[in-house]
Parts: C-alpha cells; structure tokens; sequence
C-alpha cells in the first residue's frame, strides 16, 4: 500500500499523476527556490552591510551584481517559492485528504502544472547562466525593463509559465472542492485550509490573466516595437503598474490566506480546541478578503503621480482591508481560548507566526494611508513591512506546515532538538534583520540601494541586519538539513501523533497509498475536522 | 477595546480641531502635519498591537496542556453570539478605519494644495542625476563622482513647488527632510511642494529603481536665508551666460 516501500523509479515520480507525489514535487523545488533566493538575500544583506561596494571592485559592478540579486530574490520567492509552496505543495498534498477525495478532479492538468513550474523554475535559474541577466526587480517596470540590456524575457515567460500553471491549478482545485467532497460534508465542514486555499485560487483564477496581459505588452515593447508604455508614441508608463499591481496585490492574499490557512490547522490540532466563530473567519475573513483584493492596488501607486480622487479612495479601502483581516485574526488567535495548549515544533512556527502576523499587519496601516505614505513609500520601512507579513509570515507557515505534515509525508519524526534550535536561529534572526530595516525606513533609507553614501549613518543598522540574515540562515540550512536526515532515518512516527481530528490524520495511513482511503469515506452532519471539546 | 478606541477617538478630535484653528493663519507646514499624523498613527498601532499581544501570551499561558491527553472546551457560540463576534469588531475597525482615513486626507489636502506665492522649480531626472531649473531659466545640478555642483538651492521662508518629468525611466524625487516623494515619469507631469522654514541642508534620493547608478541618484537640497539665496542664483546665471 504505502509508496515508499516500493522501490524508487525517477520516471514514476516525472510521470505522476498522484496528488501527493506532485505536492512533493512543488515542495522540492519550491525549497529549491527558496535556498537560492536566500542566498541572494545573505548576499544582499552583506553587500548593504558595509558603504561603497562590499563584494565587487567598482561601483558600476557592484550595482550590477546586486540588481541581478534583488531581481532573483524578489522573483523567485514569489512566484517560485511562496505560491507554489502554500498552493502547490500543501494544497496538491493535503487538500483532497481533507475533503475526503481519492484525487483532484483532473490529475493530468495537475501533472501537467508541476511540469510548467519546474520549467518555470528552470527559465528563472537561467539568470545565472545568460549573460544579460535580468535586472529589473520583481515588478519590472517601464520604461527600465524596455531600456535596460537585461533580458526582459526571462522575466516575462518565467511569469507566463508559473501564471498558467497557476491557474490550471485554480480550475483543478476549484472544481475538486465543488465536486469530490466526500458524502455528507457540507460546506461549513470544511477545514480552515480547504477554504483559504478555494479563495486564494479564486483569486488566482481573475486576476492572474491580467498579470500575463501586463507582462505580454512588456515583451510586444521591448522586442516587437509596439508602444504601449512609450509615452513618446502615445503609450503611458502607468498603465504598466495598473496591470501589473491590479494582480500583485491581490498575490499578496494568494499567499496570506493559505499561510493563514495552514496556521489555522496547527492551531486548532494544537490547542485543541474548535476554530473560534468560524463562519466570521470564512465568510467574513477569507471571502471579505477576496472581495476587497481587487480595490486597492492603487496604494502600490501612491507616489506614482494617479489622480488625487483614486489616491483617497484606495487609501479607504485598504484600510477597510482590517476589517476581514481583523476577523480572521480574532478567529484565529480566539481558537487559544480555553484550549490545551501544547508547544511541539509546529506550534512553535505558529505562535512566531502570530507575532509576525501582528507586526506585519500593523505597519501596514501607515503605509495605507497616502500623507503618511508619501514619506514612507519605498523605504526600508516598506520593505521590513512585506518582509514581515508576507515574506517571513508566509515562510514560517511554510515551515509550521512541512513540520506538522512531516510524520504523514513520510511517517517519520523530525528531530525536535535540531527543530528546536533552528527555530530558534529563525525566529531571532528575522527580528534582528528586519527591526533595524523599520528604523532606519522611517529615518529615510530608501529600497534598492547598495550602497548609501549620503546616509552614512545607516552603515551600523546594515551590518546587525547582516548579522540577522546570518543567523536566518544558518537556521534555514539546519530545519532543510532536520528534513532530509529525517526522511531518511527519523524515528518512526505513530499514526496520528499531534491527535488531530480532521480527516487527512484520521482516515490515512502514513504516508497515504494511491487511492489515499482505505475504505470511502463519509462524514456526519456532526462531523468537524476540529471535532476536540468533551462531550 | 471598544471603550478604549471611543476614547482614542473623541481625544484624537478634539485634539485635530484645536490644531486646525491654531493653524489658520498661515499654510499648514507639510512636515508637521506628517509628523502629528504619524504619532496619532503609532498610537492607534500600539493599542491595538498590546490587545492582541498580551491576549494572545495570557492564553498560551494560562490555557498550556495539563496533561497531554486533554482536550480544549471552548464553548460553541450560539447564534447571536456569532453574529456578535462578527459585526461588533468589524464595526470597531470600520470605525477606526474611516477615523484615520478622516486625519489621513486632512493631512493629503496640506500636501497637494500648493501655497500662494510659492517659487516654481522645473525638476527634470535623467540616468543617473537630477537637473533644477528655476523661474528665471537658470539651472543647477550635482555630479555625485565629482561632488561638484550646488543641488537644489531654495530660500528659506517660501514654500517651493516642484514640477517634475523625466527624460528617460522612471525617477522618484525622495526629500526625507520634507517629509514628500513623487515619481518622475516620461511624458507625464508630477508636482509636490514643500516648506523650508529654517536653514538647513539635506539630501534628495532617487526612490524608484532606475538602474545600475540608482544608489548613486542624489544630490544637496539646501535652503539658505533669501539674500544669500538671491546672490547664489544671481551667480549661477552669470556663470551660465558666460
């Protein structure tokens, strides 16, 4: 029954089509990504760490290589770490398990997505070999992305492959929920995680083509002499950031609810204890988030120069975006109340993850409200902000998820010492890296700079964030290192070790055979996947 | 928490209408209406950072497993309780919410409504280096690797409005000191407009990526006593001609 008692045939795993095998797929390579994208931001944060050019001989390379870094980092973790993780490896594994499903609804498309994003992954890495590397930041604006002899295209068709792959993933998952639930269980049954991840890729259904149109134009400009953001032949460079932001806000949620998804499971599974007013949380929080995500780009444009009327009124709305956050947060830090508290790994990245949640969300208010945003905008403060919630958030989700999966993956234990220490290295790293970047933000240090000439008075906060990312590092490199001697020889795990109730723990063995089932499974309408208190 | 933030509220208007009359007299300075703004912000941040903080470590204290095989009892909310729990709060932050956005766009008036009288200077961003034009055609700029040129040289005492484009990618015009930033677009016209009160010198920083140089995007802002600034524009003009 169990896979990995078979024997390894690479061309199984190239082939597959089981859910799971392909969530382990998007799980190697997005951590992949991850560990070179990190090591683009070590390199970042050591070039900043001293004035004038740390890790090249003149400015001009400095510079170079540093744009170069900056792209890559901000790219990849992104779009090849951060939405293939939360959407392509946690929901591909354990979303047809919660729903009690043998597969998604069409698992060819699945294969077919997993290809799309490891060519993606590949195109993206092609940076380091070509010789015009990309240099134009995740958001490749124009006009630079069209003037710059970096090579636009890369960019462009990494983001069309990891966009369609995206959104086949949205029709499959989508359609797996409407469908393939198994009998009996209604849609107030679901798992938190069901229905971050239903919303998320409901965001990624409308609003990805749109970032495909934006980049498509880019690549018409630059290589087929159109002139859509030429102002000189009637185009306008804002149309550019209205398209590309009109998506990559609401990316932002695409990340943000199956991170907050995956914490909702571990907090509940640990705390034992039913989710506090769930129905806010779904349909208030999740939904009411969905439905303001696509209001409120223009606060990414607030110094652009848009027109005073839309600066005010997107600075209402994402302010209004507290309320549905607001909800999600009391329904997830109310899931504590009165429960049983225990405090293995998983739990530790869940409860930073509270912190960060909270850190991160409110330094966002500033930036929403335009006056104060015409200070702080592109600033390091900007940058600890998103580094907070979005970056390090959804990271420590990530890493609270594979922890509190692991036993079911591979039906072993982690090693809680290890664990523990590189929890540790983590949590204190990221505060020591990024509460010096809110302090010297507000003071004025701006994004995107290696160096800093004019504010030498920043070079002692650069070099203790560059001690952080160190200590991030180092325990990025123990946690991977934990995973792969624990899937290799880890102690063997019981069946359900954190005694959780809901479906994937209790109606699968470890790790699930093909079918995922032993028998069909069939829910009452009693039924919870958070079904703890006494009766 | 309701209680707390009617409170926060009531303070902070009572608060914003004695600033507002006191500032009747003249424009309101930029800089300080940041400044106040960002304080009535903080606070709001702090209040509602310390609730959930402090809740959330109570908890993980107070509720920590006894033994591992207990289970939690939180009870199950009933219908009004739900209904409660879902629109008391989103009423609280709906308030809050429409409460900073109220002070928000007070302090955006201050910064898009350009004084009377204010001197005009033509800000023109190229790859890698700003150019100023003043009223009269005279010009001025900064050469970072030579650390030669004047900047932008204001007068104390007039507000300046600055009418910005560029030449070729997109620039952001970034002045910490005054508390503004704009972007500097091809084929568009952006302005922002600032106070210098006192004397003082300070740094403007190009803030939107613009490639390899971007870090290397600066120049002096200084604002020197109008008769020194008359004499320096003077000077430059001459020097222009010759």
């Amino acid at each position: 029954m169990s896979a990995q008692s078979e024997k390894f045939k690479l061309s199984e795993w190239i082939f597959t089509t089981d859910h799971k095998r392909i969530g382990v797929l998007y799980l190697i390579g997005s951590i992949a990504a991850f560990g070179i994208a990190g090591i683009m931001a070590l390199l970042i944060r050591i070039e900043q760490s001293s004035l004038g050019p740390t890790l090249a001989d003149s400015a001009m390379d400095a510079g170079n290589q540093y744009n170069v870094w900056l792209y890559f980092h901000g790219a990849a973790m992104i779009l090849g770490f951060l939405i293939p993780g939360l959407t392509g490896f946690a929901a591909n594994y354990f979303l047809p398990l919660m729903i009690g499903a043998k597969d998604v609804a069409f698992p060819r498309i699945n294969a077919f997505s997993v290809w799309l994003f490891y060519t993606g992954i590949i195109v993206a890495l092609l940076t380091f070999i070509v010789p015009d590397a990309p240099d134009i930041m995740w958001t490749g604006y124009p006009p630079y992305s069209l003037v710059t002899s970096g090579n636009t295209a890369f960019y462009v068709f990494t983001v069309h492959l990891l966009g369609f792959s995206s959104i086949l993933g949205a029709v499959n998952f989508l359609v797996t929920v409407i469908y393939m639930r198994a009998p009996g269980m209604g849609w107030n049954q679901l798992n938190m995680f069901v229905w971050s991840t239903v919303t998320a890729f409901v965001i990624q259904l409308v609003f990805v083509p749109v970032l495909a149109a934006a980049v498509t134009m880019l690549l018409f400009d630059k290589y087929m002499g159109t002139h859509f953001f030429d102002p000189s032949a009637g185009g306008d460079v804002l149309l550019y950031q209205n398209l590309f932001w009109f998506y990559s806000h609401p990316a932002v949620y695409v990340i943000l609810l199956p991170a907050l998804g995956i914490l909702y499971e571990i907090v509940a599974t640990f705390s034992k204890n039913r989710i506090f007013n769930y129905k806010a949380g779904v349909y208030g929080g999740m939904w009411g988030t969905v439905l303001i995500s696509g209001e409120v780009w223009v606060h990414h444009l607030y110094v652009s120069g848009m027109p005073n009327w839309i600066r005010i009124g997107q600075m209402v709305s994402t302010l209004l975006i507290s309320i549905p956050v607001g909800l999600m947060a009391i329904s997830l830090f109310g899931t504590l109340y009165r429960g049983s508290i225990t405090f293995s790994i998983p739990m530790k990245y869940a409860v930073a993850c509270l912190f960060l949640f909270l850190v991160g969300g409110l330094t966002g208010i500033p930036l929403a409200i335009t006056a104060l945003d015409l200070h702080l905008s592109e600033t390091s403060f900007v940058h600890a902000h998103f580094h907070y919630i979005m970056g390090i958030f959804a990271t420590f989700s990530v890493f609270a998820g594979v922890y509190y999966w692991f036993p079911k993956m591979t039906g072993k234990m982690t090693d809680e010492k290890l664990g523990t220490i590189g929890f540790w290295l983590n949590f204190v790293g990221v505060n020591i890296t990024f509460i010096p970047l809110f302090i010297i933000g507000i003071d004025g240090m701006p994004r995107r700079y290696w160096d800093y000439e004019m504010y030498p008075q920043f070079e002692n906060w650069h070099f203790v964030a560059m001690l952080g990312a160190i200590m991030i590092g180092t325990g990025m490199a123990l946690t991977i290192f934990n995973w792969i001697k624990s899937a290799i020889n880890g102690e063997a795990s019981s069946a359900n070790p954190w005694r959780s109730a809901s479906l994937e723990w209790t109606h699968t063995v470890n790790p699930p055979g093909p079918g995922n089932f032993l028998e069909d499974v069939k829910v009452s309408e009693e039924w919870t996947p958070y079904d703890y208190a006494k009766r | 928490m309701k209680v707390l933030l009617a409170a926060l509220t009531g303070s902070g208007l009572i608060l914003s209408s004695v600033i507002a009359r006191a500032e009747e007299a003249a424009y309101a300075d930029p800089v300080e209406s940041w400044e106040q703004l960002w304080s009535t912000v903080l606070f709001d941040l702090w209040i509602m950072g310390i609730i959930f903080g402090a809740l959330a470590v109570h908890w993980l204290i107070k509720y920590k497993a006894k033994s591992p095989d207990d289970v939690g009892d939180s009870p199950s909310l009933s219908r009004a309780q739900m209904w409660s729990w879902a629109l008391i709060p989103a009423f609280i932050f709906m308030a809050d919410d429409f409460y900073l956005a109220a002070k928000g766009w007070t302090v955006w008036n201050t910064y898009r409504n350009v004084p009377e009288g204010a001197m005009e200077v033509k800000v023109t961003g190229n790859m890698w280096y700003w150019e100023f034009e003043y009223e009269d055609g005279t010009t001025s700029s900064y050469d970072v690797d030579g650390k030669e040129g004047d900047g932008l040289v204001v007068p104390v005492g007039t507000p300046v409005v600055l009418r910005m484009t560029s030449n070729d990618v997109i620039h952001s015009f970034g002045l910490t000191k005054y508390r503004v930033k704009e972007d500097l677009m091809p084929g568009r016209i952006t302005y922002i407009w600032f106070n210098p009160k006192e004397e003082a010198e300070s740094w403007v920083t190009c803030v939107e990526f613009c490639g390899v140089l971007h870090s290397r995007m600066y120049a002096p802002v200084k604002a020197i006593p109008q008769p020194k600034f008359d004499e320096w524009l003077q000077k430059r003009a001459e020097e222009e001609n010759a």
